[in-house]
């Protein structure tokens, strides 16, 4: 079985590469030493001198007010733009709308950036917290778009027209039958939006200005002025949210789906 | 004195009666989509209570002409009269029909009482009234013990009785059903007709029931409509449907026929009988008792049902009977009826029907064997369609 054993070399090199820069941060937070580069004991000191460094909180804050309301603002257009795209199917110009939605996904975010910027600048907006989150709203809308508009076509339009012949006018139709039946596909996408605004560096350090700096240009100014132990155990913390995220995520739909096979056997059985 | 029978079923035929006024009626619809006519110029009458069925293959305009009906499809001309009144424009949220979805279309995130409940809450109804709706839906179609479940914990039987009672729950003016039964197995869809039926009559109510599914048409309905590409081929009741199609398409839609094509030899007048045809089917001269326009010479079709047709070994004494002389090609076997493909001498092939009343296993007429497969007069009849 030389092959078996050739798929393992593979794999473990691959996951080597993808997480021993991660393993190294984290062990290196709860490092006693100053140096980034020399162990010295371990020590939970730098999450305490973390918490005290005013300027990386106030970094932290911003960015989360910024991922939350970026993320619900992107999600409803978002949400209202796939709707657009999926039900209202001949509309003068859909094909170049359609397309235009995916732009922003390949598009360089240098460019995104500067073009915001230069948009910021035009129309004469202060650059500041509202800039940033204007332009992180854009970009984070064609992702949650994308995932519900996935979502959408293959959803059962019969259930929409069902609630309507049952005397359900359209726009309470969305709210009773089509959200809650999209909603975890709106949530995925809000989470997406969220996550792709944390972690956003370049567009933000294009759009913002005095005294909205988030979490990302502060940490990459601090680097530029030498790594400290402190940017380990916040990049740690960071880390440990997006894990217990994905995990919850995972957990959620596994169980979801269990539930839906259960209950398919039951009524198969037709049991009581 | 004739002794009184008990009650007797009352003959439900309002369309025979000129003074009755439809419930529905379809004005001159055509409905196009681009440029496919899925309805065409079509006018149709159904009247209260009656059991309706639109019959036809998939694309024959049958779901279109019910979606127009309730609301999701606007006809591009002409004008639906519900009671007299044209319903054009009113959006289907406003109108007295309701559907029965032909994948259900259960509310999956509701349990099956607040499915059913939905449509009342729609309308502000009191709660309590609400509630007893509900039980009495589901007492209905004999769902009680899973009012809590929801859609994907139940079978596809139990699936399709919630959507008939969340259909029904409103007690709309026409229920509309579309292929409702399809997704069953043979033997519940057979109860499950019988229970439509049922409930049809209970709640006197009119049902406008799409299928593809001749069976079931010919079973539940008062009156079917054959159709066609997008036009109207016979409406009828199911059995002037069978035993009297006006066209070569309906007869052949409808159950199994022979249809020998031929040309009129003589019609009524020259024969002096009072409806009575004289066709030559290429050679094979056949008498049918029939009303019929046709004059000497037009090219038409004479049909005949299998079972109608008698099959022996020995030649009829009755020559005057409508005979022909073939060797038998196949069989099959049908438990309680055996099929008898018999081939004339021309090539061509007869069916006849046998009912297998006696057991026994070995059949009097095998394969090879030369028989003569006779019919009255009026066991047939003319197509000229």
């Amino acid at each position: 079985m030389r092959s078996s054993r050739f798929d393992a070399t593979v794999l473990t090199l691959g996951f080597a590469f993808l997480y021993i820069p991660i393993i190294i941060l984290v062990v290196y937070s709860f490092n006693a030493s100053k140096l980034v580069t020399v162990w010295g004991g371990f020590s939970l000191q730098w999450y305490k001198t973390m918490w005290s460094n005013q300027g990386l909180m106030d970094a932290a804050w911003v960015t989360a007010r910024v991922g939350i309301i970026s993320a619900t603002i992107g999600t409803v257009l978002g949400t209202l733009a796939a709707l657009s795209l999926v039900r209202f199917v001949r509309f003068p110009g859909r094909t170049l709308f359609s397309g235009m939605i995916y732009a922003p996904l390949v598009m360089p975010e240098v460019i995104t950036g500067l073009s915001m910027l230069l948009l910021f600048v035009a129309v004469g907006i202060d650059r500041g917290f509202w800039t940033v989150i204007i332009a992180h709203t854009t970009f984070t809308m064609c992702y949650v778009a994308i995932v519900v508009q996935s979502r959408l076509l293959t959803f059962d339009r019969s259930l929409e027209e069902a609630a309507l012949d049952l005397g359900c006018p359209p726009v309470r139709t969305f709210f009773k039958i089509t959200l809650p039946l999209i909603f975890p596909a709106v949530i995925a996408g809000w989470m997406l939006a969220f996550t792709l605004s944390l972690d956003d560096l370049v567009i933000a350090s294009f759009t913002t200005g005095p005294g909205a700096t988030t979490l990302p240009i502060k940490i990459y100014s601090q680097v530029r002025l030498g790594v400290t132990p402190e940017i380990n155990a916040i990049c740690t913390i960071l880390i440990g949210l997006v894990t217990i995220g994905v995990i919850i995520a995972s957990i959620s739909t596994k169980r979801t789906e269990m539930r839906r096979i259960r209950d398919e056997h039951a009524a198969l059985r037709g049991t009581t | 004195m004739a002794k009184s029978l008990g009650p007797v079923k009352r003959k439900f035929s309002p369309w025979t009666d000129p003074s009755a006024v439809p419930f529905i009626r379809f004005e001159n619809i055509t409905k196009r989509f681009g440029d496919f006519t899925a309805v065409d110029n079509l006018t149709l009458d159904i009247y209260e209570r009656e059991f309706f069925s639109l019959l036809g293959p998939s694309g024959c305009g049958k779901t279109t002409l019910m979606r127009m009906l309730a609301g999701f499809e606007e006809p591009t001309e002409g004008r639906i009269l519900l009671q007299g009144k044209d319903i054009s424009g009113v959006p289907p949220y406003r109108r007295p029909t309701n559907m029965m979805f032909q994948s259900y279309a259960l509310f999956p995130h509701m349990t099956v009482e607040k499915n059913i409940a939905f449509g009342l809450e729609q309308d502000n109804l009191p709660k309590g009234e609400i509630a007893t709706r509900v039980e009495e839906m589901l007492k209905l179609v004999k769902l009680e013990r899973f009012a809590k479940r929801k859609p994907n914990q139940l079978s596809g039987g139990q699936r399709q009785r919630v959507a008939l009672a969340r259909s029904l729950a409103k007690r709309p003016k026409v229920l509309l059903l579309d292929e409702p039964l399809g997704a069953l197995d043979k033997k519940l869809r057979e109860e499950t007709q019988f229970e439509l039926m049922d409930i049809q009559t209970e709640l006197g109510l009119t049902f406008l029931i799409v299928t593809h599914d001749q069976e079931e048409a010919m079973t539940v309905s008062d009156r079917i409509a054959v159709m066609d590409k997008g036009i109207i081929m016979q409406v009828a009741t199911p059995a002037e449907i069978y035993e009297a199609p006006n066209s070569r398409y309906v007869a052949d839609f409808i159950g199994d026929i022979n249809i020998l094509e031929g040309t009129i030899a003589a019609t009524a007048s020259a024969l002096g009988a009072p409806g009575a045809v004289r066709i030559d089917c290429d050679g094979i001269a056949v008498s049918v008792e029939q009303e019929c326009q046709a004059v000497k010479g037009d090219k038409v079709a004479f049909a005949i049902r299998p079972e109608k047709v008698r099959i022996s070994p020995d030649q009829p004494a009755d020559t005057s009977a409508n005979a022909v002389y073939g060797e038998v090609w196949d069989i099959g076997y049908l438990g309680d009826f055996s099929v008898f493909l018999v081939k004339l001498a021309d090539g061509r092939i007869v069916r006849a029907a046998q009912a297998n009343v006696s057991r026994l296993v070995d059949r009097p007429i095998t394969f090879g064997d030369m028989v003569w497969l006779t019919w009255p007069v009026d066991a047939g009849l003319v197509l000229t369609r």
